[in-house]
């Protein structure tokens, strides 16, 4: 099955509007800042190839991550792209470029794919990457629109990487900082850490040597949130002025820099944004934060990202506003 | 295969020098290109149009080694094995190994997005650098990506690293390192055809193993790197596999097991397991021998790198033998069959009249069935001049003019190693062109 046949609707429905928004399940809106107003686009949904002999898969971006996780389950396989919220589409998590809290281990969510299909402004069909698990044909296209936050184009389309399930996981807790080799994840609230074990039931074992089995530590929730990216050297700090800001809660992903944080109001974040700053990192507004700008910094090489939107989106009708490019 | 013309060669000692060196190249109307140790093995530092090359051999210091972040700052011309070695103590290591990895540079493995045997777990290149500090084409600095997990926008780091020369010139990388794994096994696995071994490969991914490294030689190969190394292998074997698995003790001992489980059950006629370090190190000596062993038979060798889906493998070396039998030449076999990766060799004699002929013909052929079989034209060498042409197979008119247009976002004048990578004709409305001898 190809999800892009019969894409001949969208793509004229893309070419023939002024502005376009690709729209998911909505759980990744309100990441960076709010599209204008703008044509919605649903991408396909649906496995259109699975090979589990071959750790890859094929969906329509509009595939739920549920649904993409049930289909790799029954072969004992998964993609550990992680979304907080398991009805997120597969585009709006690639979009989003939110990497899960299985990153340590498991890498960023730009190393988990491997090609992408997407319609372009004039509502060409257009491919990047290819199928294969290594492959350096031609420029890096999916690494491009990882976080691109539908501002190039809209995906219709991806490859995966999966991986087998591991025969045994186990979540344990520790009142000091701990180090286990290839934990899968190690979160931190600045005095307890969990950490995430995943392996043979023998090694899961043994390295649960001397900790606390544990449930999962929930991520900070609250109608205002964002994650701060930071040098994970500088962490402990961080943790330090973040402890200052009243009501915010966080959660750290140590040795990876990843800092969840929530609160219940929206200049909490922004006092948590001037925590980032002070420690050279930014925060990147999640949900809710009304009036707070999404990455309360001018983006890296700007004039450069400007060309490159400008390469794909000349007539700047991709998600106008998400980027303040 | 392919040779240039150079204006002028020059060694710059730091980013400044670079960026020099590129202002002048851009103020006499001339291209530049850089250049590492000249390891590679598409053509990507080949000089064309005049360019000025710009070699970074000189800048090779490692710069700032941080073991708790595990992150190493270094400069372009440094040697891959030059890192591995001078973090060892540290029990870390960079991970991505290239055959050539005693002579290529950071910086190369950057443009090529290289790989080696060990990524097929770890990933290549692009998944262990972090930061890439760049002169681009109008001699501007700029740093690609950073130190934290995430940049705000697209990720230019992730469009530069494997974009061979063509978006700028790397000064200095922030590379990720990977600790050294408290258990390791090696293995090889002898095999009495071609066909069992790659069944056994294919059975090894889709029984769920992910090895550290999965290797496959045929015996033409094994046979040159006896007589060459004397790495240990059997001389009578037709095709032997080089397993290594890696990680905590158990999770090695079960995999070793899987390993040796789904070998047998695909006829190994024998499972070695390397009893110690030395003989590890034997076993991966001959590997990263072979190209060299491959002298002692014939003085030229072509060399592809297509990477097919990992179910289809029995099929595909199949007909790259058939392919090369048709064409009187001979093939031999040594490649990443972990990850699909193949590396068929061509071996001949340059003096025989028409050789090159059936060899390009030959060449073209088992691409043509590789991508035919879902697979790509190249998983780790890069495009540069040798399979730019053959673009097309891979990718249509609207895909290549969307590379084509990314180029020109990073280099608007195309004065970064031109005529690289995309055919002309990428742009929309410029002239297509079939590659001479290929179907589309």
């Amino acid at each position: 099955m190809d999800l892009t046949d019969g894409i001949e609707v969208l793509a004229t429905a893309v070419a023939t509007a002024d502005a376009v928004v690709p729209v998911g399940a909505r759980t990744h809106w309100e990441v960076g800042n709010p599209p204008g107003a703008a044509l919605e686009i649903r991408a396909p949904a649906g496995i259109a190839a699975y090979e589990p002999d071959d750790l890859t898969v094929t969906v329509g971006a509009g595939t739920s991550f549920a649904d993409l996780d049930a289909a790799l389950a029954e072969s004992g396989q998964e993609c550990p792209l992680d979304p907080r919220d398991r009805t997120a589409t597969v585009g709006g998590v690639v979009a989003s470029g939110l990497s899960g809290i299985r990153r340590l281990r498991h890498g960023p969510l730009r190393d988990q794919v491997l090609e992408v299909r997407y319609v372009d402004g004039d509502g060409r069909l257009v491919k990047g990457g290819g199928p294969t698990v290594k492959n350096v044909t031609g420029y890096d296209l999916p690494r491009l629109f990882v976080g691109s936050l539908g501002t190039l184009g809209v995906l219709v389309q991806l490859t995966l990487r999966c991986r087998p399930r591991p025969e045994a996981t186990r979540w344990l807790r520790s009142d000091t900082p701990v180090d286990r080799y290839r934990a899968a994840a190690a979160l931190s609230d600045g005095t307890r850490t969990w950490i995430r074990l995943e392996g043979t039931a023998a090694d899961v074992d043994a390295q649960s040597d001397g900790l606390t089995e544990a449930d999962a530590p929930a991520l900070p929730e609250g109608a205002h949130r964002g994650r701060i990216s930071i040098a994970p050297g500088r962490l402990p700090a961080l943790g330090a002025d973040l402890d200052r800001v009243a009501g915010v809660r966080w959660l750290a992903e140590v040795g990876v820099g990843t800092v969840h944080v929530a609160g219940d109001h929206a200049s909490m974040l922004d006092e948590a944004r001037r925590a980032a700053h002070g420690h050279g990192g930014w925060l990147l507004r999640e949900a809710g934060g009304n009036g707070i700008d999404g990455f309360g910094r001018p983006m890296p090489n700007d004039e450069l990202m400007r060309r490159v939107k400008g390469a794909f989106d000349p007539a700047g009708k991709f998600s106008p506003g998400r980027l303040p490019l | 295969m392919s040779e240039g013309n150079a204006v002028a060669v020059c060694w710059p000692r730091s980013a400044a020098d670079v960026a020099a060196a590129v202002r002048i190249a851009r103020r006499h109307g001339r291209p530049f290109v850089a250049r590492g140790s000249g390891t590679g093995l598409a053509g990507g530092a080949t000089p064309l149009d005049d360019a000025l090359v710009i070699v970074t051999t000189q800048m090779n210091r490692i710069l700032d080694v941080d073991p708790q972040a595990r992150v190493a700052w270094v400069e372009p011309g440094v040697l891959n094995l030059d890192l591995s070695r001078a973090v060892a103590h540290l029990g870390l290591h960079y991970a991505p190994d290239p055959s050539s990895q005693q002579a290529c540079t950071i910086g190369g493995n950057v443009a090529t997005n290289a790989g080696g045997p060990h990524c097929l777990a770890s990933g290549v290149t692009s998944a262990h650098v972090l930061a890439v500090d760049v002169v681009l084409a109008d001699g501007t600095d700029s740093c690609l990506g950073g130190l934290g997990p995430d940049e705000p926008g697209y990720d230019l780091r992730g469009c530069f690293v494997g974009s061979e020369g063509t978006m700028g010139i790397a000064t200095r990388v922030a590379v990720r390192l990977t600790p050294n794994p408290p258990a390791v096994a090696t293995m090889l696995c002898a095999f009495d055809s071609i066909d069992a071994a790659a069944a056994a490969v294919t059975g090894t991914i889709a029984g769920g193993v992910l090895p550290a490294a999965l290797e496959m030689m045929d015996a033409r190969i094994t046979a040159a790197v006896e007589d060459f190394v004397g790495a240990g292998y059997p001389r009578d074997a037709e095709a032997v596999l080089l397993v290594e698995v890696d990680g905590l003790a158990g999770g090695v001992a079960a995999q070793v097991d899987a390993v040796r489980e789904i070998a047998n059950g695909h006829g190994a006629v024998s499972v070695r397991v390397a009893a110690d370090d030395a003989e590890r190190a034997l076993l991966w000596k001959g590997r990263k021998s072979a190209f060299g062993a491959i002298a002692r038979i014939a003085p030229d060798y072509y060399l592809h790198d297509a990477v097919v889906p990992r179910t289809r493998l029995v099929e595909v070396l199949r007909g790259v033998y058939d392919i090369a039998d048709a064409h009187r030449l001979v093939t031999m076999n040594v490649f990443h069959a972990g990850d699909g990766n193949l590396h068929p060799l061509i071996v001949f004699d340059r003096r025989e009249p028409g050789v090159w002929d059936r060899v390009y013909a030959a060449g073209n052929e088992i691409l043509t069935m590789c991508i035919a079989a879902g697979g790509v034209l190249t998983g780790e060498h890069g495009v540069g001049v040798e399979k730019r042409d053959l673009m097309p197979l891979l990718f249509s008119a609207d895909d290549l003019d969307a590379q084509a247009r990314l180029r020109d976002a990073f280099d608007p004048d195309g004065a970064a190693n031109p005529l690289k990578v995309l055919p002309r004709g990428s742009r929309c409305g410029e002239l297509q062109r079939v590659p001479e001898g290929a179907w589309i």
